[in-house]
């Protein structure tokens, strides 16, 4: 017992420090500097509560969290139906089926600053791909990212395509559990395909469907790189993301402890939404 | 009918499988046409040139980048898979004061966004001197949480007279761990390589924070900063770079896609 003990202070030992390294310590000093005003440079000064009293009234943060939410508008359902449909589409008897399902999952390999800087110029608005597809159909050019209106909007479809791959496969897999005995019964029934749709598929996918909420949901939270490489945030700050503000409060502005609150704020903001998500699905599925 | 149907079920796929591969394709054929061919649709270029490369190996050091990239993402694979399968195999299969606790501590570092903790790990970094330094891109991702938890319950499963038996051969633990548990293991570990080593390579916010040297480097940060900074000039110019960080990643993926697949949506992560 006592070599073993021996062993596995040996095996987990490197593990426990590093978690209390980079994972205890980092949470712990993150609340330490919201009460703190440091540039880096010069010693830390405290703060009092300063950078809680900034962010409450800091229109630039609130802005930042609208915008997620806008993202998070367009996003979500997008995601859900975009991969709801593409999963029970191959989920039929289907010739290739593995080069489907590779091909729609591809964007999920590739990095996001380069999918960032590829979609930049299929946006783009005289020479973009896309608006040369619309203008063979009639359409007159879309400024996608310079409108302050579609900018958003814009980023948010991107980002669905880059991840719907990811939970085609999410709900490829909970197809999987709907009992073979369930769709012959709703089938002799007589079901119409929107009636086996609507009471069998559906509410057995609730579980991915939360899945998917809660995953799509946390990613927005955590939107970076598109709009720091595509729009740096603009037009006038519509595409500012909680993130980037974070990151350029730490990295151009040099102001550790405002950052670090904002970093607090947002696991917080997180926390709560995700937790609100689940308590609304619960009460949709009662009913 | 049942033919009409079938022949827009596969229409229908085509255009969708077309919307996710051809914006790469057209990609990777933009970065061998002249600026003026750029904004074509077309996929074959009128004008091959290889001017594209040119002018983006020269401007930035892409080489150097490839090189800091393949290292970082390979350590931290590596270790990921090392470290993280001795302490798994520790909390799985040996008891030890501090086991539970483990345990918990695990679960409640994935359960923490990493927003928090973004912020104190940069100033760490910073008041440790690691600033553009190989050890800031890979100190802080030699254990990760997820990938103990993957292993740990993949270890928990396999049969108690495996270990009994090695351990009356007189064996030590760690080889039983390496020469018993690994061979095994073949399928959690190629998961958790696959989801770590993607992760690595793809990451970008955290170079940001911590390199500055260009020749320090990974491919997404060179990239963002060179798109970015103007340094490409031109779009063939920039999606060339990009080429360096997509090739070898679609190369691997055509060959393994359905470990890939099962990888990346297993563990969660996305790059």
């Amino acid at each position: 017992m006592r070599a073993e003990q021996k062993t596995a202070s040996l095996m987990a030992g490197p593990y426990a420090a590093f978690l209390l390294v980079f994972a205890v310590y980092p949470i712990a000093f993150a609340l330490v500097l919201v009460f703190l005003q440091w540039d880096l440079v010069t010693a830390p000064t405290f703060a009092g509560a300063d950078n809680i009293r900034l962010l409450v009234h800091d229109g630039r943060f609130w802005r930042a969290v609208v915008n997620t939410f806008v993202f998070l508008s367009i996003h979500v359902p997008l995601q859900i139906v975009t991969a709801l449909a593409l999963a029970l589409t191959l989920n039929r008897q289907l010739v290739g089926r593995s080069f489907w399902r590779a091909a729609f999952f591809l964007p999920v390999v590739i990095s996001g600053a380069v999918v960032a800087i590829l979609w930049s110029q299929l946006y783009a608005t005289d020479v973009g791909l896309i608006n040369r597809l619309l203008l063979k159909i009639g359409v007159s050019p879309v400024p996608w990212l310079t409108d302050p209106r579609t900018a958003m909007p814009a980023i948010a479809v991107m980002v669905t395509w880059k991840n719907v791959g990811f939970y085609v496969i999410i709900y490829l897999a909970g197809l999987q559990y709907i009992p073979r005995s369930c769709q012959e019964a709703i089938e002799i029934e007589g079901a119409s395909a929107w009636q086996r749709f609507r009471y069998l598929t559906l509410p057995s996918l609730l579980p991915q469907t939360i899945l998917v909420v809660t995953l799509s949901t946390i990613n927005g939270f955590q939107l970076f790189i598109e709009p720091y490489v595509m729009t740096g945030g603009g037009p006038l700050r519509r595409t500012y993301s909680v993130v980037l503000y974070l990151y350029n409060n730490a990295f151009a502005y040099q102001k550790m402890g405002y950052a670090a609150t904002i970093g607090v704020a947002l696991a917080l903001i997180i926390g709560i939404v995700v937790l609100a998500q689940r308590r609304l699905i619960g009460k949709a599925e009662a009913l | 009918m049942k033919q009409l149907r079938r022949i827009v079920l596969y229409a229908g796929l085509s255009i969708a499988a077309i919307t996710f591969i051809y914006p790469f394709l057209w990609m990777a054929s933009s970065t061998f046409k002249p600026p003026v061919e750029v904004g074509s649709l077309a996929l074959i270029p009128h004008d091959f040139t290889l001017d594209n490369y040119r002018t983006m190996w020269a401007r930035a050091p892409f080489g150097r980048a490839l090189v800091n990239s393949t290292f970082v993402a390979t350590t931290i694979t590596l270790a990921v898979l090392v470290f993280g399968s001795m302490t798994a195999y520790a909390m799985a299969r040996l008891n030890f004061r501090g086991r539970p606790a483990l345990n918990a501590a695990t679960i409640a570092v994935l359960m923490v966004p990493g927003q928090l903790t973004l912020i104190p790990l940069y100033t760490l970094i910073v008041q440790l001197g690691w600033v553009d330094t190989y050890a800031a891109l890979i100190v802080p991702y030699l254990f990760n949480a997820t990938a103990i938890l993957m292993l740990r319950q993949f270890f928990l499963q396999i049969p108690q007279s495996l270990i009994d038996s090695a351990r009356m051969d007189g064996m030590s633990e760690p080889r039983i761990l390496f020469t018993i548990f690994w061979p095994l293991s073949k399928p959690v570990l190629s998961i958790v390589a696959i989801f770590t080593f993607m992760g690595a390579w793809n990451e970008v916010l955290w170079p940001l924070l911590v390199v500055r040297e260009q020749n320090l480097m990974t491919l997404p940060q060179l990239l963002t900063v060179f798109a970015l900074g103007g340094g490409a000039g031109s779009v063939g110019v920039s999606l060339a770079s990009a080429m360096v960080l997509v090739v070898p990643v679609v190369v691997a993926y055509a060959f393994l896609q359905r470990n890939f697949i099962e990888s990346m949506a297993g563990s969660g992560i996305k790059g």
